[in-house]
C-alpha cells in the first residue's frame, strides 16, 4: 500500500497513499461489512418473529425471492419510475434553462423560485403533494379540473405511480434546471449571434449550438439523478406506502417491506443482494460514462 | 474544454452592414419579445413554486380555511404553530438536523481533504480507479444493507443517536465530497504548490497556506451540498431514528398519519422544517452550482 511514485519523490515526508487512506479504508468498511453480513444473512433462515427457526437455509431465499411476483413488478416500477423522470427532467430542464437564459424583468428571482423545490426534502414535498395538491376532494388539482368542467382525478388510486412520477420529477426539474442554466452561461454570445447573422433559426442554433454544448452538462444530470432516482423511498413511504396492490413499490421500497414489516432478514438481504446486482449493473455503465468525462 | 461544434452551421463572417440592419430593424419587436419572455419566464417559475408558495399560505389559515375552496382572501392566524409546537418540540428536532448535517459535513471534509489532494497532486496509476470506485459506492442502494447496518447499530449502541446519524451521512456524502473537491483541486495550477514546496513548506503548511485558501471557494460549495443533502436525508434518519436524534425529516413523517384534517398544522410544520434549508439554500446556490459539475461546466 505504501508504495512511493516511481520518481521516488515523497511530498514533505508524507506518501500520497497514507493520506487517502482513512477515507479509502471507511468508505471500504462502510461498503464491505455491511455487504458481507447481507450476503451472509441472505443464506440464512432467519426471521425476528420467528427466534427458534434460525439456520442455514441454502438458496431458500432466492428461492422464494425469485418466484415472488412482487419481485418483478418492483424491478418493472422501479425502470419506469426512473426512466420517466428522467426523461422529464433531462428535456424540461433543457427548455427551462434555455428560457430562464433569455433576459426578461425579473429574471433572477423568478430562477430561485424555478430551483426552490431542490432544497426542499422529500418528505415535505410529498406530503404536501399528496395532502393540497391532489387530495380528491379538497385539492387544487381537483379545484382546478372543476373549474374547468373536467372530472376530478382520484390521483393516488387511479395513477398512483404517475403521482410518484410528477412529484420526484417536480424536486428534480429544478437540479437539471440550475445544472443546465450554469452550462449555458459558458455558451459564447458571439457564436450564437453570429449563426443567427448568417441565417440560422432558434431550432437550428438550439440544436447545433446549444445542445452539443450542454452535452457534457446533461451527462452529468443524468449521473447524480440517477444515483438518487434508484433509491426512491421517502415519497412512496410518505404518500402511497407502495399501494395500490403493488402499483408503487419499487425495489427500496420491497425490501422495506420484507424487512421492516415482516421482520425476515433472511428474506431481506436476498432482496438486497439482488438491489446491489442491479445496482452495479447501472454503475458500470455510469461509470464509462464517467470515464469518459475524466478523459477530456 | 468547452468547444462547441459549430461545423454544421455556417458561420461566414459578412460584412458590418450585414449585422447591423436587422438589429435596428428589430429594436421594437425586442420589446415586445422581453415582454412575453417575461410573461412565460415568471408564468413557469410561479408554477413550480406554487406548492411551496401554496403550503406557506395554509399554514396561516385555520383548518376550516385550509380545506375550503382555494382562496387567497383571509385572515391570518399563528395558531397553527401553536399547536404544532405544543405537540412536538420543533427545536428539538432542528436540532439535532443542525449538528447532524453540519457535523457529518465537517467530518466529510475532514477526510476528503487530503484524499483529494493527494489525488489531485500526486496521482498513481490507482488515482482514476480509486475515485470511479468510490463514486460507484454510492450506488449501492441503502435498502441493500439496511438489515445489517441496523443490527450493528442497534448492538454498539448508535441506534437513535445523532453520532451513529453523523457516521452514516459522512460516509453516505464522502464519495461525492472527494469527487468535488478533486476537481476543484486539479484546476488549481501546480506551480503555486510547487513554489511553496520549494520554499521549505511541509506537506501540512502547503494544504493550510496555499491549497485551502485558494479553493475555499470550491470547498465551500461542496459544503453546501454536503449540508443540504444530509439535511433532506430522509431513508436513514426514519429507519435509524426514533425519538432522542430524530431530525426534521422524521419530524414531519410523523404528521404524515392520514386520519383527521390538519393540513394547516402540517403546513405549519413542514414550512418550519423547510425554512432553514430554504433560505439556506436560496443565499448559497449560485456558490454550490459550481461544484455540482464535477468541472464539466466551465
Amino acid at each position: 500500500m505504501n508504495k512511493v511514485r516511481a520518481s521516488g519523490r515523497t511530498v514533505g515526508g508524507t506518501r500520497p497513499l497514507s493520506l487517502q487512506a482513512p477515507a479509502v479504508t471507511l468508505l471500504f468498511l462502510w461498503m464491505v461489512v455491511p455487504l458481507a453480513m447481507t450476503v451472509w444473512f441472505s443464506f440464512q433462515r432467519y426471521n425476528l418473529l420467528m427466534p427458534g427457526m434460525n439456520g442455514f437455509a441454502g438458496l431458500e431465499n432466492y428461492e422464494y425471492l425469485f418466484t415472488d411476483p412482487a419481485l418483478w413488478s418492483a424491478m418493472g416500477t422501479t425502470l419506469v419510475l426512473v426512466g420517466s423522470v428522467l426523461a422529464i427532467t433531462v428535456i424540461g430542464g433543457t427548455l427551462l434553462a434555455v428560457l430562464f437564459q433569455q433576459e426578461f424583468f425579473g429574471r433572477g428571482v423568478a430562477r430561485v423560485l424555478a430551483i426552490s423545490p431542490f432544497f426542499v426534502m422529500p418528505t415535505v414535498s410529498a406530503l404536501v403533494w399528496k395532502n393540497m395538491m391532489m387530495h380528491p376532494a379538497n385539492g387544487v388539482l381537483s379545484w382546478v379540473a372543476e373549474l374547468l368542467g373536467l372530472p376530478a382525478v382520484d390521483w393516488f388510486s387511479s395513477l398512483p405511480l404517475t403521482s410518484i412520477i410528477i412529484i420526484v420529477a417536480w424536486q428534480w426539474l429544478p437540479f437539471a434546471l440550475l445544472i443546465l442554466l450554469t452550462a449555458l452561461q459558458s455558451l459564447d454570445d458571439d457564436q450564437v449571434e453570429a449563426a443567427r447573422m448568417d441565417g440560422a433559426g432558434p431550432l437550428a442554433v438550439f440544436f447545433y449550438i446549444t445542445l452539443p454544448h450542454l452535452k457534457r452538462a446533461i451527462s452529468v444530470v443524468i449521473m447524480i439523478e440517477m444515483i438518487f432516482l434508484l433509491t426512491v423511498f421517502a415519497e412512496i413511504f410518505v404518500t402511497t406506502s407502495g399501494g395500490p396492490g403493488l402499483a408503487t413499490t419499487n425495489l427500496a421500497y420491497f425490501i422495506y417491506i420484507s424487512a421492516l414489516l415482516d421482520f425476515d432478514v433472511g428474506m431481506a438481504s436476498a432482496g438486497g443482494v439482488v438491489a446491489i446486482i442491479l445496482a452495479n449493473i447501472v454503475a458500470i455503465f455510469l461509470v464509462r460514462m464517467v470515464a469518459k468525462n475524466l478523459e477530456s | 474544454m468547452t468547444t462547441v461544434k459549430t461545423g454544421q452551421v455556417p458561420l461566414a463572417h459578412d460584412s458590418e452592414m450585414a449585422r447591423a440592419t436587422p438589429r435596428k430593424a428589430s429594436m421594437i419587436g425586442v420589446n415586445s419579445r422581453k415582454l412575453w419572455l417575461t410573461v412565460l419566464g415568471w408564468g413557469v417559475a410561479i408554477l413550480i413554486f406554487f406548492p411551496i408558495f401554496w403550503m406557506i399560505v395554509t399554514s396561516f389559515k385555520t383548518e376550516a380555511e385550509a380545506i375550503a375552496d382555494p382562496s387567497l382572501i383571509f385572515a391570518p392566524t399563528l395558531e397553527n404553530y401553536v399547536e404544532v409546537q405544543l405537540r412536538a418540540d420543533y427545536f428539538k428536532f432542528a436540532m439535532n438536523s443542525v449538528v447532524v448535517a453540519f457535523g457529518s459535513t465537517l467530518l466529510a471534509l475532514l477526510l476528503a481533504i487530503p484524499a483529494a489532494y493527494s489525488m489531485a497532486f500526486l496521482p498513481t496509476k490507482r488515482t482514476k480507479g480509486t475515485l470511479l470506485w468510490m463514486l460507484s459506492t454510492k450506488m449501492l442502494p441503502p435498502v441493500g444493507v439496511l438489515v445489517p447496518i441496523y443490527l450493528l447499530f442497534r448492538d454498539t449502541g448508535l441506534l437513535d443517536t445523532r453520532t451513529g446519524l453523523i457516521i452514516v451521512y459522512t460516509l453516505m456524502n464522502l464519495p461525492i465530497v472527494v469527487w468535488m473537491l478533486y476537481t476543484f483541486f486539479k484546476d488549481l495550477p501546480k506551480d503555486i504548490l510547487e513554489a511553496g514546496r520549494m520554499d521549505g513548506a511541509s506537506t501540512f503548511q502547503e494544504v493550510w497556506y496555499l491549497l485551502l485558501p485558494l479553493t475555499l471557494p470550491g470547498i465551500a460549495s461542496t459544503g453546501l451540498l454536503s449540508v443540504i443533502l444530509s439535511w433532506n436525508e430522509a431513508f436513514w434518519s426514519l429507519n435509524l431514528t426514533s425519538s432522542q436524534a430524530a431530525p426534521l425529516t422524521a419530524y414531519i413523517a410523523s404528521f404524515s398519519s392520514p386520519e383527521g384534517l390538519f393540513w394547516a398544522k402540517l403546513s405549519a410544520a413542514s414550512t418550519m422544517a423547510i425554512a432553514p434549508i430554504l433560505v439556506f439554500g436560496w443565499l448559497t446556490q449560485k456558490q454550490m452550482v459550481r461544484g455540482l459539475t464535477f468541472g464539466a461546466v466551465k
